[in-house]
């Protein structure tokens, strides 16, 4: 949109991934003179805010600075050798498929900072959790940013840790075993993987993902190609999660601290799906085709068990937690993007991106007002909030409920909000699926998927009649309504929700004419 | 007459009397000197000015290291055979130069924990026979990677593990220490004694101890002495698996190194480490490669093992037993051996063996580094907790932030997670050794292998962010355990920034 000169835009992107850890050293450090702030905790989570901001503003700058006219064209690209024995390069670059989710990240860790600084989760000192909120925003960009399989690897590990700490230190009951079930079944996922990173690397002499996409597979027989999408692809699957590989995602996503959540549903899910789109489907098509079919079922039915999950939970009487509730809703909702990369479809591939971008805007957005609430009442279990009539939010805090409303549609896929389109491209991809693939099977799989959206309806209006409406006891308390900094960091997710589902263009004209080249052959 | 007695002199005494290329045997000698010259100066030295010793044999240590650098402007030989001028005795080439960096340099630092130790333990340790017997141990163990004949090798071999039977049981009066020198000598005694066995049927079917000669005509043995050939190529290479402490053969490794002082552990941990599979390479690569198809299966099972049972006796651990740091450190230590062996099982099977070799030196560079470091804190904590046990590693970031941070960036090394990028580039280079090779199964128990020890690995680097139980007493770090800490914590720093520097072993020919 607006001309920023190249070497500009590389010093940007470069900024965006290892800024953050810049910021993560220097949190550590004790606050210089003139930043001392009221007490040391304000100085570094403000310091958290700044750096945050810094990374958002250079995102934003990039996503301007980009040349929306050749979105398939890798832009802001760097390379240079790092490790010549292994052949690794730091290699970095954007486009369509990834500028989106760059944004993304940067945006929901400096909403996620924002929202700490006002409202620090308890735990250890705030000097920590601002530096582990740092490595972790600076290993999700790396993700989205580099072009090298092996650091992509490095980039798809750094986030262990961090993630661990923020559950396991900052969470709330059964913290300690669900953060190391998150980060076993996840670092056993990624070893397997690296496997099959090595084997593709190895057996066609570069880990440039560029180069091999370009390759198109050719360089790769298609047994090898089929072995390396297995473990490839066992490894992002877990991370997306797929069913049956999701059991972590309720036991982390219930246990971890507000922010937490909204970190790792909105953008560390997002790296096992980009993970599909960037290096499976271009630089493994052959293996791909064998196991789209598979990876398809298994979507459906995370589909159809995300949903039926959510309706045992949300069912009176069943104690359901409302974050773990929203937890198997995110694996219905994976299930959508898998479904659509499966296709092979530009149609599909385009969904998926799109719901990706969606399920984070919303899925974030949601988990931000379960926190909410349960700083307020103190408990996130159905059954206690709702006792007997409903919660009546609308009575008690009427501008939470009627947010809580609007992210509950939003995330059923209400035409006009963000989480409508991915779906409906992902079923339309499903409808007419690549040549290669079989299309009876993914008719039926679309209509056990479009069933899975009536399902998710239900449940999400399930919870919605739940917590929100009820009639409110004249005696009962108030609680506290929206407070000025949760609009200032819901807003910009609100916004982008409804901008996204009445303008879908914005996101899709970015990453269509990138998925075409992806599938096509690979990116210029 | 006599000129012509002259003229027949000449050459007679020029072939018996060779010239010694002293510069290129000087790191291990310089070693043994220094080792001799402190164990005379003992004798001398006042009691209470017995800490010169140590700090001449860092001294030492530290000189030899030096003596490397004008090694590395190209290959060098000496003692070689009077007829052929390609068979040596000693080579001092790219591999040897890397090995002895790394056993110097482990030692140095081992040397480093033990002046604190010394004088910790309050002249409960003999200073001069302990810095004598530590030295010839790493004058043995540098002497190793350069020997190309099987004999040089043994004495090599038996040089530096002598000494450190004794050194283990150093210890005056410690039941414990006495016992665990005594499973360490029986057990690697014979190790040795079968090792020898084999290399005397070896010697037997190609009558030539040089390796290179080996090579050649171990092809072409009489079909009589098939058997005897391949009887003796087995039982030489479990020789030397014994002293990589590859399971079945590892027994004596946890016991072993709760007994001996800690720094003496730390130094088995690597350099004995570094002995062990230097042997094995220098065997299997360059002496016995037609034998690849034995021996590479062989090598790969026993790495499969060796990790696999390495790494489930690590998480076996209680955190409250007595001396459990130590002893986790010990098994993750047969673990990390697992790892080391994978590179060289590949080279049996892929086209370029040295590049896996270089793997192996890679992965051994940074595990002498990561591990020392780990050994430098745990030294540091046993001089306020003599049990050592892992929940007294709990809530040492507020007594000590930088030692706890420091042994954290150093456990996620050795379990290869950011941010100890060195640890996974590491273990990315053996993976991709074997994958390369074919390897796909010896793969994978590695993966799982990786995941296993991430756990006990994490487990403690959690415990030491936990609050502390009771007042925070902030301990008084002596200047040689501060000295060890910041020189592997600054090698490590620097190699996560900049892999290439130990990876580039595992690109170029090291022969």
């Amino acid at each position: 949109m607006i001309d920023i000169n190249e070497s500009v835009m590389q010093f940007l992107l470069a900024f965006v991934v290892v800024g953050p850890l810049l910021g993560a050293a220097a949190a550590l450090l004790p606050a210089p003179p003139g930043l001392k702030g009221k007490s040391p905790e304000q100085a570094v989570l403000r310091h958290g805010v700044t750096v945050t901001g810094a990374v958002l503003v250079a995102a934003i700058v990039l996503a301007l600075g980009f040349d929306h006219d050749q979105p398939s064209k890798m832009q802001a690209s760097t390379d240079i050798s790092w490790i010549p024995a292994l052949d690794v390069r730091i290699h970095l670059g954007i486009d369509g498929i990834s500028l989106p989710l760059l944004v993304l990240t940067a945006l929901l860790t400096f909403l996620c900072a924002l929202y700490s600084y006002f409202k620090m989760p308890a735990g250890p000192t705030p000097k920590a959790f601002v530096a582990l909120l740092l490595v972790l925003e600076s290993g999700t960009l790396a993700t989205f940013a580099v072009l090298d399989l092996l650091l992509f690897f490095l980039a798809f590990e750094m986030v262990l840790i961090p993630m661990y700490f923020l559950i396991a230190r900052w969470g709330g009951e059964g913290r300690a075993a669900a953060a190391w079930k998150f980060i076993l079944y996840t670092l056993l996922g990624s070893v397997v993987m690296l496997l099959g990173l090595l084997l593709i690397g190895l057996k066609a002499g570069t880990f440039d993902m560029v180069a091999l996409a370009t390759d198109n597979g050719r360089s790769l027989t298609t047994s090898v190609q089929v072995i390396a999408v297995l473990a490839i692809g066992v490894g992002l699957a877990v991370k997306t999660p797929m069913w049956p590989l999701h059991s972590w995602l309720p036991d982390a996503h219930t246990a971890a601290p507000t922010v937490g959540s909204v970190l790792l549903a909105g953008v560390l899910l997002k790296m096992g799906t980009y993970g599909f789109v960037r290096i499976l489907l271009p630089i493994a098509p052959d293996g791909f085709v064998d196991f789209a079919p598979y990876l398809a079922a298994f979507a459906v039915v995370g589909i159809i068990y995300g949903s039926l999950a959510c309706l045992a939970l949300a069912k009176q009487g069943a104690k359901g937690d409302l974050k773990r509730l929203i937890a198997y809703s995110s694996v219905g909702h994976m299930g959508f993007v898998l479904l659509g990369i499966a296709t092979m479809t530009p149609t599909g591939v385009n969904g998926a991106l799109f719901a990706n971008i969606a399920h984070g805007l919303i899925t974030g957005l949601l988990f931000f007002l379960v926190g909410a609430l349960k700083d307020r009442t103190g408990t996130t279990d159905l059954d206690a909030l709702a006792e007997q009539t409903g919660a009546a939010l609308y009575g008690k805090a009427p501008r939470l409920g009627g947010l809580l409303a609007f992210a509950a549609v939003a995330s059923l896929g209400l035409p006009g909000l963000a989480g409508f389109w991915g779906e409906m491209l992902a079923l339309f991809g499903a409808f007419d699926p690549a040549a290669e693939l079989s299309r009876p099977a993914f008719l039926t799989f679309m209509a056990i998927g479009a069933f899975g959206t009536l399902l998710t309806a239900a449940y999400l209006l399930v919870v919605v009649r739940r917590v929100c409406m009820g009639a409110a006891p004249q005696d009962a308390p108030k609680l506290a309504d929206v407070q000025t900094y949760e609009f200032a960091a819901w807003t910009p997710l609100v916004a982008l929700t409804v901008v996204a589902g009445l303008w879908p263009k914005t996101l899709l004209g970015l990453t269509d004419p990138a998925v075409q080249q992806l599938l096509a052959g690979g990116t210029r | 007459m006599s000129s012509l007695a002259q003229s027949l002199a000449q050459p007679l005494a020029e072939s018996v009397v060779q010239s010694v290329d002293w510069l290129a045997v000087a790191p291990p000698t310089v070693t043994a000197v220094v080792a001799l010259a402190v164990l005379v100066a003992d004798l001398f030295v006042e009691e209470r000015k017995k800490a010169v010793l140590g700090w001449t044999s860092v001294a030492g240590l530290a000189a030899a290291l030096l003596l490397l650098l004008p090694l590395l402007d190209g290959d060098r030989s000496t003692f070689c055979l009077t007829g052929d001028a390609d068979v040596c005795s000693y080579t001092a080439d790219r591999f040897t130069l890397v090995i002895q960096f790394l056993v110097l340099g482990g030692a140095l630092l081992a040397a480093l924990l033990s002046v604190t130790a010394l004088k910790d333990a309050n002249k409960e340790l003999p200073e001069g026979e302990f810095w004598f017997l530590l030295l010839s141990s790493a004058a043995g163990a540098a002497l190793l990677p350069a020997s190309r004949d099987l004999a040089t090798l043994i004495v090599a071999l038996e040089v530096a593990s002598l000494p450190a039977f004794a050194l283990v049981g150093l210890r005056h009066g410690d039941r414990k220490s006495s016992e665990a020198a005594l499973k360490f000598f029986l057990s690697s005694v014979t190790a040795t004694a079968v090792s020898l066995m084999g290399i005397s049927f070896v010697y037997a079917s190609t009558s030539t101890l040089y390796l290179t000669q080996i090579a050649d005509r171990i092809q072409h043995v009489d079909g009589q002495l098939q058997t005897l050939t391949q009887t003796g190529v087995v039982l030489t290479l479990i020789g030397f698996a014994f002293k990589t402490a590859a399971v079945p053969f590892h027994f004596w490794v946890p016991d072993t190194y709760v007994g001996a002082p800690l720094p003496v552990a730390a130094y088995l941990s690597v350099v004995g480490k570094a002995v062990g599979f230097t042997g094995l390479i220098l065997i299997t690569v360059i002496a016995l490669p037609s034998y690849a198809d034995v021996w590479g299966p062989a090598l790969a099972a026993l790495a499969a093992l060796t990790m696999t049972v390495g790494n489930v006796g690590a998480l076996r651990q209680q955190a409250t037993r007595a001396y459990s740091a130590v002893r986790l450190l010990a098994w993750s230590s047969v673990g990390q051996a697992g790892y080391l062996l994978v590179p060289i099982a590949a080279a049996a099977y892929s086209d370029d063996a040295e590049r896996s070799i270089g793997s192996t030196v890679a992965y051994a560079l940074m595990y002498a580094a990561v591990n020392l470091g780990a050994f430098a804190v745990a030294a540091l904590v046993g001089r306020t907790k003599p049990l050592n046990r892992i929940s007294d590693y709990r809530g040492l970031y507020a007594r000590n932030p930088l030692s706890a941070l420091i042994l954290a960036f150093f456990l996620l090394c050795l379990a290869g997670l950011p941010p100890g990028i060195i640890g996974l580039f590491a273990k990315v280079t053996v993976f991709s050794a074997a994958v390369d090779a074919g390897l796909g199964w010896l793969a994978v128990i590695m993966a799982v292998n990786v995941v296993i020890a991430l756990f006990y690995y994490l487990q403690w680097t959690t415990l030491l962010f936990r609050a502390p139980e009771g007042e925070a007493v902030s301990h008084i770090v002596p200047a040689p355990l501060t000295a060890a800490m910041a020189l592997t914590g600054v090698v490590g720093i620097a190699l996560s920034g900049a892999p290439q520097l130990i990876l580039r072993f595992a690109d170029t020919g090291l022969f």
